[in-house]
């Protein structure tokens, strides 16, 4: 099926049938319980989960591939930001261009950092392309302010030229829409205590990321994505086997810089705004976090990775002290406030020790992310079957 | 005829020559070894054959072209492949892949944007790395981790590599260097073999005379970064400057 082996086949499959049915298993507690706070199937959030996926997937092939770990990634994600709202003001609140834009200017972009920053290796280069993004920070926040909006940002205004829209009626405010389908469209579907949300942006959202993890799928199974690990493995033997690393690891770094575009371009498309904050160094941190925690080098791992930590930023963080006095509340008073004060740090504005905590875990249990934890998983399940088919036992490799 | 010409080259770091005017002279076809005691400047001569360091003065030709200035892939892709002293191969990748990566080089040059082609579909690649390992007799361990396999399969492995590129002349660094006697036996066998069955050059820097007079035709010792002598295995082997060389100034040692 496109050109894929059956098993790529299968997990693009399970991946996309999670992205359309996501607003029925993000959203699995009846409105009003107790456990309705950890429902995720509000159309913001599953927008972000989409988006930075696609963010993720795009690090992957720089850093999963190649091992060249930039920590500038946020760069890219805001250029494509400011450029799919500069769209959005000058041509149309139409996405289409603008996303398509988000993705040139991000990859022109990291086409002159990556030229620049793989003249090294290792950790100057982390540190080169650390620089690059804290300049791009700090000249979107100063600077550059007639182009970014410096403090404040950049949002479509009724009075924009827009030369491709027509003018818009008295007092409306301009909305980003697809054809004319706004982003916000979107309907309700209530079943018995249930409410499930169906969101337009989301769903475009959603089909863009499944075409970018299919990109991913055949970049990972390329020539090209053999030659990525090679470098990975040993540049010494890639030199003196008459392949010129250069450009290999420059198209890598250019391929995930316009990724990183792409999911800037979608959030404008999304959310019409952007703010220089977008671009700060604990965003780049995020994505390498998000692509080591789900299993870096692995197809599904970044999204998984995305996935999880923006669900703890916006469910764990929304966790306060009534609603933990709520879950405690059986106890007898006492033990009810210390275990409230226990778990407490937890939650909340505590989410990222939570975050860390789990990170600290993984990286220690489960070098190989997420994946690999599903992976043990699997197979102790397989080898109990083997165990009662053939006493051999013998275990196939995981992927 | 010469299809390796080096000329008076000269190489120094700090106060150290490390070569000092070698001409060396490498003939199409032959074998030819360079040896020489610790120190003698082999690994200088070799890293400025494919291209790793520049000399100071003096000049190597490969086949009529210098190959001064140019990187090491571009070297490579003149026709000179080489074989390390300990096997540099693809670790984190499966054998098969360690296979296919120099029949890509071979066939595309230095750089191609193949992104969404799949490997498999590349029936000619797929076909000549087969062909290859099953030659090196390594075709029943194809799917597994090159970095698993034993100090004497990489080393089968990445000459198997460097002969998939079909490189007219073929550089080895102390071949079988921490070998145990059985695998530099069967180096040697395999090399023999290959020199029997291909139109190609083989220089080779060893250290064991074990290998040097099973494989050379030529031989060249290098002392104190120059050229001592150059002759046949047999004339070498008695040669009182060769004693000298390795054994030290006392000529009565023995």
């Amino acid at each position: 099926m496109f050109g894929l082996d059956k098993k790529d086949a299968g997990l693009l499959l399970i991946v996309a049938i999670l992205a359309l049915a996501a607003p029925f298993i993000l959203n699995p507690f009846p409105e009003g319980s107790a456990m309705a706070q950890f429902n995720a199937g509000y159309p913001d959030l599953m927008q972000r989960l989409v988006i930075f996926g696609i963010f993720a997937i795009g690090f992957n092939i720089l850093f999963g591939l190649t091992g060249y770990l930039s920590f500038g990634h946020a760069a890219f994600l805001g250029v494509g930001s400011y450029a799919a709202i500069w769209m959005m003001k000058l041509l149309t609140m139409n996405v289409i261009p603008a996303i398509i834009v988000s993705v040139m200017i991000a990859g022109l972009f990291s086409l002159l950092v990556g030229w620049i920053s793989l003249r090294r290796s290792g950790i100057y280069f982390s540190i080169l392309t650390l620089a690059f993004a804290q300049m791009s920070y700090a000249l979107a926040y100063s600077v550059l302010t007639p182009i970014t909006g410096g403090e404040t940002g950049l949002q479509p205004k009724y009075t924009d030229p827009r030369i491709l829209d027509g003018a818009l009626p008295d007092g409306q405010m301009p909305r980003a829409n697809l054809f004319g389908l706004d982003m916000k469209d979107g309907f309700e579907l209530v079943m018995g205590n249930w409410v499930f949300t169906f969101n337009a942006g989301y769903y475009i959202a959603a089909v863009v990321m499944l075409l970018s993890f299919y990109i991913s799928i055949r970049i990972f199974r390329s020539p090209f994505g053999m030659m990525l690990r090679a470098v990975k493995s040993n540049q010494q033997r890639m030199n003196y086997t008459g392949l010129n690393t250069k450009p290999y690891t420059l198209a890598a770094f250019v391929i995930s810089g316009m990724y990183a575009g792409l999911a800037g371009g979608l959030l404008v498309a999304m959310d019409t705004q952007v703010g220089a904050e977008r671009m700060f160094w604990t965003a780049s941190g995020e994505v390498v976090l998000m692509t080591i925690l789900g299993g870096a080098g692995t197809l599904i791992g970044p999204v998984l990775g995305a996935g999880f930590i923006k669900y703890m930023e916006n469910i764990v963080s929304k966790i306060n002290k009534t609603v933990l006095e709520q879950w405690f509340a059986f106890m007898p008073d006492g033990i009810e406030d210390v275990m409230v004060a226990l778990v407490y740090p937890f939650v909340g504005k505590g989410w990222h020790l939570t975050l860390g905590l789990l990170f600290m875990l993984v990286v220690i249990f489960l070098p190989g992310g997420l994946v690999e934890g599903g992976q043990r998983i699997g197979n102790l399940f397989r080898s109990k079957k083997a165990k009662d088919t053939s006493p051999d036992g013998s275990k196939t490799p995981a992927e | 005829m010469a299809i390796l010409e080096v000329k008076n080259v000269g190489k120094r770091f700090g106060g150290l020559q490390a070569l000092g005017n070698v001409n060396l002279s490498v003939a199409e076809n032959s074998v030819h070894a360079i040896i020489g005691p610790n120190g003698a400047g082999k690994s200088t001569l070799l890293n400025v054959l494919v291209g790793k360091l520049i000399p100071d003065t003096g000049s190597v030709m490969f086949d009529g072209q210098s190959v001064l200035g140019r990187k090491p892939y571009e070297i490579n892709q003149m026709g000179i492949s080489r074989v390390f002293q300990t096997p540099e191969i693809f670790g984190d990748l499966t054998v098969m892949e360690n296979m296919m990566i120099p029949c890509f080089a071979k066939r595309d040059g230095a750089f191609r944007m193949h992104a969404i082609e799949s490997v498999a579909q590349e029936k000619d690649i797929v076909g000549k790395a087969e062909n290859m390992l099953e030659e090196m007799k390594l075709i029943d361990k194809r799917g597994m981790n090159a970095a698993s396999m034993s100090r004497g399969d990489k080393r089968r492995l990445e000459i198997a590599m460097c002969l998939a590129q079909d490189p007219r002349l073929l550089l080895l660094d102390e071949p079988t260097a921490g070998m145990a006697r059985a695998d530099t036996n069967n180096t040697i066998d395999l090399l023999k073999q290959i020199k029997e069955e291909r139109d190609i050059t083989i220089a080779i820097i060893e250290h064991d005379m074990h290998v040097v007079f099973s494989l050379a035709e030529r031989i060249t010792v290098l002392a104190q970064g120059t050229p001592l002598v150059e002759d046949t295995p047999e004339n070498i082997k008695g040669h009182p400057k060769v004693r000298e060389a390795y054994l030290g100034e006392s000529q009565d040692a023995a």
